[in-house]
């Protein structure tokens, strides 16, 4: 068990190392750098030289990687490349939006996923089923700009209900964010009960059919004591999996919902230092959100082999 | 009946019986009446349109639907009806390019890894997993503000990265095909490494390839009209959904038929071909839930 | 006690209702009259329906099924009448059932110790505080080793016969009156499956429980039951006491069924039963074994024979019962020639040795050996020219892994493969010459996995004939036909895909796949294990046939003693991946000297209720063998002591080429197996 802790923990880790070169070498690949972008027109000859000479790019690929990396593994993320800021600085208060607008989406999100999912799984094809099935494949499908827009469109333009747009700054403590934060959320969970819903019934579907549900009906098991002492446990282990990539999804690619809603989070600054090339911190907020998805990724795969008996044992015996 | 004179093993037999049995379900033929009927439109829609999509009129600006204007017009008096029939026209053929190509390069490599396996089956994962954990619109975006925003620039770029999470998929379901026998039993005979792949692995992945071609597609949809809202993809005055939505969301307050028209037109799209692909996963007997929205 | 039935079916037909509306039945008007302490068997081949008969007993159906007729009881209550509370009452209570795989039927994230405290909760009338107690008991009824460990475990950790064991226990804490075991020894090792029958007769005795015991082996069901119902395309077509059902039996299906298996103390080859049961609901008006039956009339076509009373008393549905007795029910051994084996060796393997763990890089980086025992050691078998070759041995015991090895799909880690007098031939099929690949073939087990189900039957065959003799156009359409044909299917399977096809027909075209490369050697990996006995007859005589006609060497893999005594010329006894005993067929059976034949034949159930079987040895299952001495130390009945611990036991060869492994003297051995019997 331990070993097998540790050997997916050096996976997790040569796979941060390999996103983290990859980042690196996408950069340098590009044309033009850091000077070119802030300097613009005026990147040539002389003031270019200097500029590079001051920005340390003349040294070798290999040798600024390993600055970098080395930099990055202590937490210091270098320093963006217009404004002269610190991006640790930066970022930090972006990432804590994006937390707590990831972490809302699911505290609203999981649960009733799991619940509607389960329901759906155990009411197989009866109108329930249909109808929650169908609504996920709508609320998954439908591109999250335009379920934003129509639900901004009823719930704060027509009925004023919300406001429907974020006015809040960065840097403002994680209360002031409500109400402005609900629609985001409604948004955000939706997309994510939808695809942790189809796998928990499908999940509970395969499960109510195995053997061993079979079996405990002739035991003469009660109806629910079997689903939630006999399926559900077993039903919901892939679903921790799947809230892992939503999670990962919910930190990566919110981007268009936090343009459309103009919440302070880490994706819109994405967009930003992308149109304004400002690499350094494109790469720094790059490998924050690969980190935390191999991070979260991991832990669900260690969550998985604890909840599991048979993955556990089998480890362990190794 | 013609169709019974065409043997029921045959490739196009099976195609045939496949493509029934998807139209036989709810979800099939509903789904693939909106692909058909989208694509259709795509086709000749230049045609039928009304009016010139790039035609102003500042005497019309955001005047309401009538029986002129079907739909109304947007901040430049442009005639919204005929922008939403000619709005897809761009994406569909952009992600209509990219989604075969990145299945076909995506699907080889996979199955090339999955049959190989071992050591550098692992190595090529972690790189695949690397790339895979960075947010794909992150990875667009950097090259499109590099490159530019031309088809010759998204469709590679689409092609490019939507093609790696299929060779997860497609290595995932050669894993299962090469535990079993046949393949054995081909290797036994002494068959090459190319010919098992392309005799033995490469007709019983394709079902997979198949449903998630069509999820691919969507996903590119997706993503395509996602940059176009976010000003990213296609530039103005070419009629896009993701560009008029972004557009008219300004002027909901007042006017929303703005947004309606091209909200309804890619939702429509999108979830056709995804109620296509379900019942495509179900005719095939895959389960298509347990996958991940990345 | 009372003869009131504690199980009756009356009438009962199931079925499914199809996509035009229309009902197939399953199951037509079956009766069944359980008695209070009578165990019945209900034997039957796949799809005869006897499965949903146990199920219906316990007023269960399978998704899509329902009742279409008739009635299902348990002391009086009509099972399908019952309310969800009233049901749930009954089953698992005074009627329980022990499935088939209990490795699946027992709930992988509940520990074994509460999956049997649960059975009591709702079954029992004990105080809770007394539940640990009575599990504990309930183990040891079932003959489990160290029950605290066991109620501890997770399903997984167990063996199978473990996990059968434990669904037993499961079954018994209800304390029933009736128990309905569905194939609950299919799948088990002989050993393993032969205490489990011990076990179950005990416990019926000890308990005064009815037991209903559905089987397709007819060995089992010779073991615990004392009336046999024989079942076929979902009607009971013969019902009698065990002696009378497998010594004289009245239905024509019951005895080519008896004629088909293979049996231990016979050496010709079973007698096949040609065809294949209708589909549900495709049985006609006449009777449903009209097709394959040798004393088929018109009358047989037209009139649904009705359950009566034949010769003997006994219930059989039959127009012409009188004249079964005809019909032959044991193999003469006419329809099998035998081949000629010649001298000149074919395959040899020198000291074979098999690892499937290959050093971790971890290990390799810290310069660790693999220290533990290979999976498969000490392989020395030479075999001749047009030779059979079966290798048995129980499940682990590397029989399988030798094959691939000789395949090359399974590199050695040590020792050499000669093929024909050859340089040794290369150790994997990579580096193989197209000549050796052609000359070596390979059949599988399971011919839903070998075949490729995307691929026609035509494109099947073509596979060997283009690749080794570059064959095309209408030769190769041609040969296609002719090789089909060679395997008695005709040239209409061609345009066929697999799953369109029987079991049985599919291993046909597996063989044909592996003949059509005109081998010389081919490897048979328990090719008729995944089949009914009537069809794994037709399959074995086929086998037999081709080697006859074209003089083929066999290397024959089974578990099953019985099949392989029926094919081999010699044959070879492994266990834990290293030779135990190796001789002519003959003599091994006739005299099996190695203490674990001893055990292996002793285990073997024969469809005659007056053998008993041998047991000697406890079955445990050995995950992997001991590093050093004999590999039978740790179950051995005759264990001579510290040096069968120590020392790896010497070869003792008799003059007829019968070999065995072992320490003691094998005249010290006979004399002690004489005394023994």
């Amino acid at each position: 068990m331990l070993q097998m802790f540790l050997r997916r923990l050096f996976l997790g880790a040569i796979t941060v190392a390999i996103v983290s070169m990859i980042i690196f070498a996408g950069v340098e690949i590009l044309p033009g750098d850091a000077c070119t972008a802030f300097l613009e027109r005026e990147a040539q000859g002389r003031v270019l030289e200097n500029c590079r000479e001051e920005l340390d790019l003349n040294r070798p690929a290999v040798v600024r990687y390993l600055d970098w990396a080395s930099d990055a593994l202590r937490g210091d993320l270098g320093v963006s490349a217009n404004g002269q800021r610190s991006i640790a600085e930066m970022v930090g208060a972006r990432l804590q939006n994006s937390l707590l607008l990831a972490a809302c989406a699911l505290i609203v999100g999981v649960p009733t996923a799991i619940f509607l999912g389960v329901v759906s799984g155990l009411w197989r094809d009866r109108p329930v089923d249909l109808i929650l099935s169908t609504g996920a494949i709508f609320a998954m499908t439908i591109p999250e700009f335009v379920s934003a827009t129509v639900l901004i469109l009823v719930f704060s333009v027509w009925l004023g209900w919300l406001p429907g747009i974020v006015l809040t700054s960065a840097n403002a403590p994680a209360s002031e964010f409500f109400p402005e934060i609900i629609l985001p959320v409604v948004v955000l969970a939706m997309v994510m009960t939808a695809h942790i819903l189809r796998t928990v019934r499908s999940s509970v579907i395969e499960v109510m059919n195995s053997d061993y549900v079979q079996m405990a009906t002739l035991k003469g098991v009660p109806y629910w004591r079997i689903v939630f002492r006999h399926a559900l446990p077993n039903a919901l282990l892939p679903a921790i999996n799947v809230v892992a990539l939503t999670i990962a999804w919910l930190l990566g690619g919110v981007v268009v919902i936090e343009v459309v809603f103009n919440y302070p989070g880490l994706g819109r600054m994405m967009i930003d230092a992308i149109s304004d090339r400002d690499l350094p911190v494109v790469q720094a907020i790059a490998l924050i959100v690969a980190t935390v998805y191999v991070g979260v990724n991991l832990t669900a795969d260690l969550l998985t082999m604890v909840a599991n008996p048979r993955l556990r044992t089998l480890y362990t015996r190794k | 009946m013609s169709l019974a004179s065409i043997p029921q093993n045959s490739r196009l037999g099976r195609t045939l019986s496949v493509l029934r049995d998807v139209m036989s379900r709810p979800s099939g033929a509903v789904g693939l009446c909106l692909v058909v009927f989208h694509l259709i439109l795509a086709v000749i829609s230049p045609y039928i349109a009304p009016f010139d999509y790039r035609t102003m009129n500042a005497a019309m600006m955001l005047t309401g639907p009538d029986g002129v204007h079907f739909l109304g017009t947007d901040h430049l008096g442009r005639d919204v009806f005929s922008r939403t029939i000619q709005g897809g026209r761009e994406a569909i053929l952009v992600t209509g390019i990219a989604t075969p190509i990145a299945v076909a390069w995506g699907g080889l490599v996979g199955i090339f890894f999955g049959l190989i396996g071992g050591r550098v089956d692992e190595v090529m994962m972690r790189f695949v997993d690397a790339f895979l954990s960075l947010p794909w619109i992150l990875k667009m975006l950097v090259l499109i503000v590099t490159f530019g925003t031309g088809i010759e620039v998204l469709i590679p770029t689409l092609a490019f990265f939507y093609g790696i999470p299929v060779i997860r998929i497609a290595r995932a379901a050669t894993h299962d095909v090469v535990a079993r026998d046949f393949v054995a039993a081909a290797r036994a005979r002494g068959h090459s490494r190319m010919t098992i792949m392309r005799k033995e692995l490469l007709p019983n992945v394709l079902d997979a390839l198949m449903v998630e071609g069509a999820m691919r597609w969507s996903w590119m949809l997706l993503a395509f009209s996602s940059l176009s809202f976010l000003g990213f993809g296609v530039s103005p005055p070419t009629p896009d959904w993701g560009l008029m939505i972004a557009d008219a969301r300004g002027f909901m307050s007042f006017a929303p038929w703005g947004v309606l028209g091209p909200v309804i037109a890619l939702s429509t799209l999108i979830i056709g071909i995804n109620l296509t692909a379900d019942a495509l996963a179900k005719a095939l007997g895959i389960d298509r839930a347990q996958k991940a929205p990345v | 006690m009372t003869d009131t039935p504690v199980i009756q079916l009356s009438d009962l037909s199931i079925g499914f209702t199809g996509r035009a509306g229309y009902t197939l039945p399953v199951l037509r008007n079956i009766d069944l009259t359980v008695r209070p302490g009578e165990s019945i068997g209900l034997v039957g081949e796949s799809g005869s329906g006897k499965s949903t008969v146990a199920l219906a007993a316990m007023g269960y159906l399978k998704r899509g099924l329902r009742v279409l007729n008739g009635r299902a009881t348990f002391e009086g209550h009509d099972m399908f009448a019952l309310n969800r509370k009233e049901l749930e009452s009954l089953r698992g209570g005074h009627l329980a059932l022990i499935p088939q795989n209990s490795g699946q039927s027992l709930t992988p994230t509940l520990r074994i110790g509460a999956q049997l405290t649960e059975a009591l909760r709702l079954h029992s009338r004990l105080d809770p505080s007394q539940f640990s107690a009575r599990v504990l008991e309930l183990l040891g009824q079932v003959r489990l080793p160290d029950p605290q460990a066991i109620t501890r475990r997770y399903p997984h950790e167990l063996s199978g016969g473990q996990q059968q064991r434990v669904a037993i226990a499961m079954a018994l804490a209800g304390e029933p009156r009736a128990l309905l075991l569905d194939e609950p020894t299919t799948g088990l090792d002989v050993t393993t499956q032969a205490h489990i029958l011990e076990l179950l007769r005990d416990l019926a005795r000890e308990t005064g429980m009815a037991m209903v015991y559905v089987s397709h082996d007819l060995g089992a069901i010779a073991r615990v039951c004392d009336r046999v119902v024989v079942m076929y395309a979902g009607e009971v077509v013969m019902e009698g006491s065990a002696r009378q059902v497998l010594t004289a039996p009245t239905h024509p299906y019951a005895r080519g069924l008896l004629a088909s298996i293979p049996k231990l103390s016979d050496p010709h080859l079973p007698m096949a039963l040609g065809g294949r049961p209708p589909a549900p609901g495709g049985a006609g008006d006449g009777c449903a074994f009209v097709d394959r039956c040798a004393l088929a009339s018109d009358l047989c076509r037209t009139s649904r024979p009705m359950l009566a009373p034949g010769p003997g008393g006994a219930p059989v549905r039959c127009h012409h019962a009188d004249r079964a007795d005809t019909l032959p029910m044991t193999s003469t051994g006419d329809h099998a020639a035998r081949a000629e084996v010649g001298t000149a060796p074919v395959l040899s393997l020198q000291d074979l040795e098999i690892r499937y763990s290959k050093p971790g890089i971890l290990d390799r980086l810290r310069g660790l050996q693999d220290t533990r025992p290979a999976t498969v050691d000490d392989i020395t078998i030479t075999i001749a020219k047009g030779e059979t070759l079966g290798l048995v041995g129980e499940s682990g015991s590397g029989k399988s892994t030798i094959l691939k090895t000789i395949a090359g799909l399974l590199p050695p880690a040590g020792g050499e493969i000669r093929f024909d007098g050859d340089a040794p031939l290369p150790r994997s099929v990579e580096q193989r010459g197209p000549d050796h690949l052609r000359r070596i073939q390979l059949i599988f087990q399971n011919p839903d996995d070998s075949l490729n189900p995307r691929h026609t039957i035509a494109e099947i065959l073509e596979q060997p004939l283009k690749l080794y003799f570059g064959l095309s156009g209408t030769a190769l359409q041609d040969r296609c036909v002719e090789i089909l044909e060679r395997v008695r299917l005709g040239g209409h399977y061609l345009d066929r895909l697999p799953s369109q096809l029987s079991g049985g027909e599919k291993q046909r075209v597996a063989v044909a796949r592996a003949f059509a490369a005109n081998p010389d050697l081919v490897l048979c990996d328990e090719v008729t294990s995944a089949l009914d006995v009537s069809v794994q007859a037709a399959v074995l005589e086929l086998l037999n046939d081709l080697k006859a006609a074209q003089g083929t060497t066999y290397v024959f893999v089974s578990h099953d003693l019985a099949v392989v005594r029926a094919l081999s010329d010699r044959v070879a006894v492994l266990y834990q991946g290293r030779l135990c005993e190796i001789g002519p067929s003959a003599e091994v059976y006739a005299l099996p000297s190695h203490p674990y034949t001893e055990v292996l034949l002793g285990a073997v159930l024969e469809p005659d209720p007056d053998t008993a079987p041998k047991l000697t040895a406890d079955d445990v299952i050995e995950l992997s063998p001991p590093a050093k001495g004999c590999p039978f130390q740790r179950r051995c009945p005759r264990k001579i002591g510290a040096k069968c611990d120590t020392d790896t036991p010497p070869w003792q060869t008799r003059d007829d080429g019968h070999a065995i492994r072992c320490h003691i003297p094998l005249d010290d051995l006979h004399r002690q197996q004489q005394a023994d019997s």
